[in-house]
């Protein structure tokens, strides 16, 4: 018996699958059981496969793999989707009755159960839960204690009424009893609970938690997928801290509203996808140049143009690290797990304020829309410090005024940073333009005041470099030979990927990048390594430039674009075969 | 905020490098002294400017400001206003700014209605660039990048404003000094969006919309019986396309503004020192 358990429902669009799929992911975490959900979803709402999957082990999971032990397929078409994942003894549970699944073929080897589930739903109160009575069944199948399914169904049908509750408690039962009466298979699952609290969130919710613990108030955003679930989320928990989110006209609207909140003197966000990147371009040069800091969230999708919205590409690195026209200093922070969009919004807050410079918060869309369970302590609110850099008051302004009185906004320092006034600062009145400008915030073309701003904001990227610390993070073995080096959210995969290489006495050392600019530098790193391979979700290896800029050196690339992420085994299969060509090579 | 503010304590001192006779200089002292009359102080005003010769208008004027992207000056106003509500938001730029590149962002800013003011320095023509037709110019207005006119009717800024919702809609003339200065300051009390189309004649690339024009065509609603809170008066004027009108078209006295609907008065500058008290309850939510 395998130590995870890989569950899905598919279906059509419409057909209730995220919901139902939410409820059994719930029920696991509630158990005390580690999960790991993905999606696959067409760009309609109507209509089109869908599917939810579930992974989960008492040991922490974090990436998907090609293999499925349960389906729960709504439609013919939903097995044939899963056909490469499913398995000698995979179980698949269906509707005989219904009309298009009453001629469906369950493949060789694996094991049919066909539940009347809307039947068994209409005698629990409505046809409604049928996807409830599957639930059911599939705890019978898994062995899932179906009292953790009840906790989740409360939490989901609660607002409803208790006999919504128990209606659907009722189906989940009668899912359940049918399975174990019709058939008699010893199914060889075991979901054991656990005694552990854990909490379940998703990317986006994750940037919307760390976006209120930072101290954000203001949010501005034109909806996107798949970045709207920060928008989602922030509604109605932002004005509960005294902050508010506006949907905005466009995405040129929206990083504008924010900007303006940010020049107000509150901690200030907008978060889209690449489309709306490539129109917040033009304003991003003037949130740097008018040094206002910022944190512009690109949950990243399949591009370019409309590309793929519902599929995952990392092919934003670029654009983040040199889009807009002329030259602009700017941070680059890509979160590499969930619980890491939590923390890098908070520091990207903290470095917005702290060099008065827009943050990139490169996220995409595998991570968006992972859940994945956390101990609550993942996020622990006690540890989120907020640092507003060079903020002065009434007190502190007379340091930065001239012999005039006037507010040197851009007063040029050793260090890079210039203070900041938030309006209704007395004695901090002053201007600020995206034309080139003097310590005073005014227009300028003086051929020396042009470089020393320009030099000036260059600085502060200098002196971020040496006070901040930009380590990658690092697993594996740290003394192999082989070297793989990824960014973003391919970091779970690659932690799963490593666990089983080694199980084939293959060491690696795998570095995770979450610091694009500035960046580690790890000219040392690639030096020491016989065999590099660097790994990311696009075609043309942005981030593999970047390490061959950096370091030199020729490294290998490994690039998926087909817009699925990494999955765990199939990651570990790909090196293997890369180390070994490299090694005959 | 004290009473004692000047005019010119709005003013700036860098000199302005506007052609001399241009009609931005006129908008911009009626501007200065409607901000001073309603009691603002230049440390308590967020004056947004947009890109053309009239958002340079930020650069002359003496407060918090930003001159920012050609055409988003309103959103960045919003962003100012609904962030620190006690800050006096005022937002200036030209017709091409507002109703060409802009345009988008002026309609949905009229009917969010937040508290703040929009000046536009309407010259019928683009000044920066050089004379090339803008928006409201005539249809057949010859300029260098429409030698025969745009020969497209030009947009009505007051019927866009009116069809959007707008809460205070006025018109203005840039060298009408007294009666200006009044107007803005009577968009700046309204409590909304105060939205005033200033014709600011460009004396160097319009020869058609000039100072004369404007003194022999406009007619002063004061002096007329108009009712500004009637809206099909105020339509019916609007749409009058053989006149041109100053004063106060439409003004909804029960207009409540966004900030005040959506119950934000907050300072948003001000916040704790690590998150916020019972910010584990947010984590909890994920149970
Ligand atoms: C995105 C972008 N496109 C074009 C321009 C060039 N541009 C600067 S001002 C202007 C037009 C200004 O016209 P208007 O708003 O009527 O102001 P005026 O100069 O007449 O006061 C244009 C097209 C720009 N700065 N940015
Ligand atoms: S070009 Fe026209 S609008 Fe611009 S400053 Fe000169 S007169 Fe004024």
């Amino acid at each position: 018996m395998p130590a995870d358990f890989n569950w899905a429902i598919g279906g059509e669009a419409g057909d209730g699958i995220d919901s139902t799929g939410k409820i059994f992911a719930q029920a696991l975490s509630r158990a005390g059981r580690h999960v790991f959900t993905s999606k696959d979803f067409a760009s309609r709402i109507r209509g089109g496969y869908t599917a939810y999957k579930v992974r989960t082990g008492v040991d922490p999971v974090q990436s998907v793999v090609d293999r499925l032990d349960v389906l729960i397929a709504l439609t013919p078409r939903t097995i044939d989707e899963n056909l490469d994942e499913l398995h000698e003894g995979s179980v698949i549970v269906y509707d005989g009755e219904r009309t298009t699944m009453q001629d469906v073929e369950i493949p060789e080897g694996m094991i049919g159960l066909d539940v009347p589930l809307k039947g068994l739903a209409e005698e629990a109160g409505g046809a409604i839960m049928r996807n409830v009575v599957a639930l059911g069944a599939a705890c019978a199948v898994a062995d899932f204690p179906i009292e953790n399914l009840d906790s989740a169904l409360q939490k989901r049908f609660g607002g409803k009424g208790q006999a919504i509750v128990d209606n659907n408690k009722e189906a989940a039962r009668k899912g359940k009893e049918y399975v174990e009466d019709e058939y008699d298979h010893d199914f060889d699952y075991d979901l054991e609970t656990t005694d552990n609290d854990y909490v379940l969130l998703n990317g986006d919710e994750a940037i919307g938690m760390g976006a209120i613990a930072a101290g954000c108030r203001f949010y501005s955003g034109y909806p996107i997928t798949p970045a709207t679930d920060v928008m989602e989320y922030l509604t109605g928990r932002i004005e509960q801290y005294g902050g508010h989110v506006v949907q905005a006209e466009d995405e040129l609207s929206a990083i504008n509203m924010a900007l303006g909140a940010a020049r107000a003197g509150a901690r200030s966000m907008t978060a889209t996808s690449g489309p709306g990147i490539d129109l917040m371009a033009e304003t991003f040069g003037l949130v740097a140049t008018s040094e206002t800091p910022l944190v512009i969230c690109d949950v990243m999708r399949s591009g370019p143009s409309t590309g793929m919205p519902t599929k995952q590409e990392q092919g934003d690195l670029n654009m983040a690290l040199y889009g807009g026209h002329g030259e602009i200093p700017r941070f680059v922070l890509a979160p590499t797990s969930v619980s890491e969009c939590f923390w890098k919004t908070v520091e990207a807050f903290n470095l917005a304020e702290q060099y008065n410079t827009p943050v990139y918060l490169l996220s995409d869309l595998a991570l968006a829309v992972t859940e994945q369970t956390f101990p609550p302590e993942a996020f622990d609110m006690d540890a989120v410090e907020i640092d507003r850099g060079k903020l002065v008051d009434e007190d502190t302004i007379g340091e930065w005024q001239n012999e005039k009185g006037q507010f040197r906004a851009h007063a040029l320092t050793d260090d890079g940073i210039s203070p900041r006034a938030a309006p209704g600062t007395t004695g901090g009145a002053h201007m600020s333009t995206g034309l080139e400008h003097d310590e005073l915030g005014r227009r300028t073309e003086d051929t020396g005041m042009r470089v020393e701003q320009v030099d000036k904001r260059n600085r502060k990227v200098e002196t971020a470099r040496e006070t901040e610390d930009w380590s990658p993070r690092e697993f594996g073995d740290p003394d192999s030979s082989n070297l793989v080096i990824s960014w973003g959210s391919n970091e779970g995969a690659m932690e799963e990927a490593i666990a089983l290489l080694d199980d084939e006495g293959i060491d690696v050392r795998f570095l995770s990048v979450p610091y694009l600019f500035p960046r580690p530098d790890l000219s040392e790193d690639v030096a020491a390594a016989e065999n590099v391979l660097v790994i990311e979700c696009n075609a043309n290896g942005q981030f593999a430039d970047l390490i061959e800029h950096d370091t030199l050196t020729r490294v290998d690339r490994l690039n998926k674009y087909d817009g699925v992420r990494f999955k765990a085994d199939e990651l570990a299969e790909e090196i293997k075969t890369a180390l070994s060509t490299e090694v005959k090579a | 905020m004290s009473s004692d503010v000047r005019f010119t304590d709005f003013k700036s001192d860098k000199q302005p490098t506007w052609c001399p006779g241009c009609g931005d200089f006129g908008t911009m002292n009626g501007m200065m002294k409607a901000l001073a009359e309603t009691g603002n102080h230049p440390d308590d005003t967020f004056i947004v400017a947009g890109i053309g010769c009239s958002g340079k208008i930020g650069t002359y004027m003496h407060s918090y400001a930003i001159h920012g992207v050609h055409g988003r000056a309103l959103p960045v106003g919003t962003g100012v206003k609904l962030a620190n509500p006690d800050l006096e938001v005022m937002v200036a730029g030209g017709d091409g700014d507002g109703y060409s590149i802009g345009a988008g962002h002026f309609i949905h800013a009229v009917r969010r209605n937040v508290d703040m003011s929009y000046i536009v320095m309407d010259n019928r023509i683009y000044g920066l660039t050089k004379g090339q037709a803008s928006p409201t110019s005539r249809e057949d207005f010859e300029t260098s990048t429409t030698p025969e006119g745009p020969q497209q009717p030009p947009v009505n800024p007051l019927a866009l404003a009116l069809a959007a919702g707008g809460t205070f809609i006025a018109q203005s003339f840039s060298t009408d000094a007294q009666r200006h200065a009044a107007l803005v300051q009577q968009a700046i009390e309204h409590d909304g969006f105060g939205f005033v189309n200033v014709f600011s004649p460009c004396v160097t690339f319009n020869d058609v919309d000039t100072y004369d024009y404007f003194r022999d065509n406009l007619v002063d609603l004061a002096e007329t019986d108009h009712d500004p809170q009637d809206r099909d008066q105020a339509k019916e004027k609007i749409l009058d396309a053989s006149k041109e009108y100053m004063g106060i078209l439409y003004q909804d006295e029960n207009s409540v503004p966004y900030g005040e609907k959506h119950g934000l008065s907050a300072n948003m500058s001000e916040i704790p020192s690590g998150a916020p008290d019972g910010a584990m309850d947010l984590v909890r939510e994920f149970y």
